[in-house]
């Protein structure tokens, strides 16, 4: 590739790029929530929603060399440290130095991981109630519902 | 109406976008959540503090211990809710029936589940054991879990499924695993602790107050699995035969 | 990180999500999905997630495909849109 569109590609698409992405999927949920005719269909669409909104907290979670958040005392970089101090025992452990750059950073992780085990749960008592709603009116398109709701409509 | 949602649509996307020059670049370590002096802490100081190497882990059951005691309680509730929609409380429909003819899949089917169902529980049981030493925990060891008997109730039928785990004992497990949990809590407060304050329970655990902590977490991992592998399996059921639990998929 | 393979996952995350809202069938739409589920599996994996990247493949697109399967069954598979 050109050095130069490479270089305009890492200094502006790349750090930017995850939040279009972001906005573009939680549209595409949001529109799909709006005007889809279809229950099963505007669940789709809320589920797309909530996963844009969990990749908007995990990408601001990222960091440029950080690795996974767990903390490893085998890599290459803490195996000196680890021998030098494996006499002395744990106490020694937490006088390590931990370098937060290494580890990407937990907490949106944390609060998102609850957040997807709550949204399946969330996700089944709207399926629960779209099945009662289709043994009641028959259907799962929201017109023909609203169209048998209205006092003397019918069919 | 399509109109309606394609101008909000616009509007909104819009403003996000514009609103997106302004965020940190993305993977700087020097962005403002990433900074903080929350998180520095969580990364610098819990092994130091709990012994434990999975942060995320540690945070979830430790850390923020509240929250996900009230996650379980969140999903429960879900659990509950969709028996309440879909069960019919009035007349003969409301008695469970374990009928046989529900029939599973074919003999291949069969076949490979039963193999391969022993690996996937132990699995799931190691996901939760191992959960604050490597990527896992309660929530993701009792999904799997869960799915592994959903996996039963698809080859040999759910009536068959349902002799194994029953709708009573499900309900039993999620009572439990929230029990669990509370529980452990308040053991906290008899031991002269706050709620959730791990530290204290040293006196009868053993090891000093950061090896309590660990196996703490393993404690309450333990009593979010029990509620989401019973809630996951309680869910399938009754939405693939609308309540009835009979006659499934 | 590395950001060419985020941007290959992002491009098809985008064409599966509107594939799976187009789709007349239900049935297919949730398959989708269930691909869309696992390709967000696949980014926070990459960023260095794991747990929620375990999660999401145990919850998103196993369990909540399952249900959403399972639901349509037992109503209708035909959408109008």
């Amino acid at each position: 590739m050109d050095p130069i569109i490479a270089n305009f590609i890492e200094e502006n698409i790349v750090p930017k790029f995850n939040y279009w992405i972001y906005v573009i999927l939680m549209m595409i949920g949001l529109y799909a929530m709006i005007t889809k005719n279809n229950l099963i269909k505007k669940l789709i669409g809320m589920a797309i929603f909530q996963t844009a909104i969990i990749l908007f907290y995990v990408s601001i979670g990222v960091k440029e060399d950080g690795g996974i958040p767990i903390i490893s005392h085998h890599g290459p970089d803490h195996h000196q440290e680890t021998e030098a101090h494996s006499e002395a025992g744990s106490e020694n452990l937490k006088h390590n130095i931990i370098d937060k750059d290494k580890y990407a950073n937990p907490l949106p992780h944390v609060l998102m991981l609850t957040a997807i085990v709550v949204g399946v749960s969330t996700l089944g008592l709207a399926l629960a109630i779209s099945q009662r709603i289709h043994k009641s009116f028959g259907t799962l398109e929201e017109d023909e519902i609203l169209n048998k709701l209205r006092p003397g409509g019918h069919d | 109406m399509k109109v309606f949602g394609l101008v909000a649509v616009f509007v909104v996307g819009l403003l996000l976008l514009s609103a997106t020059q302004d965020f940190p670049s993305w993977g700087n370590p020097r962005s403002a959540a990433s900074d903080g002096e929350v998180s520095s802490f969580y990364i610098e100081k819990t092994e130091a503090v709990t012994k434990v190497p999975n942060m995320v882990t540690a945070v979830l059951a430790d850390f923020r211990g509240y929250d996900t005691m009230f996650e379980t309680v969140v999903i429960f509730i879900a659990g509950i809710g969709i028996i309440a929609v879909l069960r019919n409380f009035e007349g003969s429909d409301s008695s469970i029936d374990y009928d046989n003819d529900d029939n599973g899949a074919g003999l291949l089917a069969r076949f490979t589940c039963s193999l391969i169902l022993p690996f996937i529980q132990i699995f799931a049981l190691y996901v939760v054991a191992h959960g604050h030493h490597s990527p896992g925990g309660g929530f993701q060891g009792g999904v799997m879990l869960g799915a592994s008997y959903i996996l039963l109730a698809l080859a040999f039928g759910l009536s068959k499924a349902k002799r194994i785990f029953s709708e009573r004992r499900t309900m039993i497990f999620a009572v439990v695993g929230i029990f669990i949990y509370v529980g452990w809590g308040v053991l906290c407060l008899l031991l002269g602790g706050e709620f959730l304050n791990y530290s204290v329970l040293d006196s009868i655990l053993p090891g000093d107050a950061m090896m309590a902590r660990s196996y703490s977490m393993l404690v309450v991992e333990i009593g979010v699995a029990f509620t989401v592998t019973a809630i996951m399996f309680s869910m399938y059921s009754n939405l693939s035969t609308r309540g009835r639990l009979s006659k499934g998929l | 990180m590395i950001w060419q393979f985020d941007i290959i996952i992002l491009i098809f995350l985008v064409v599966a999500a509107i594939v799976s809202l187009r789709l007349k069938d239900l049935l297919g739409a949730s398959m989708v999905f269930g691909i869309y589920s696992f390709l967000i599996c696949l980014l926070w994996a990459e960023m260095g997630a794991v747990d929620v990247a375990f999660t999401e493949a145990a919850v998103g697109a196993g369990v909540s495909t399952v249900i959403m399967i399972a639901t349509i069954f037992s109503t209708t598979r035909r959408s109008k849109d």
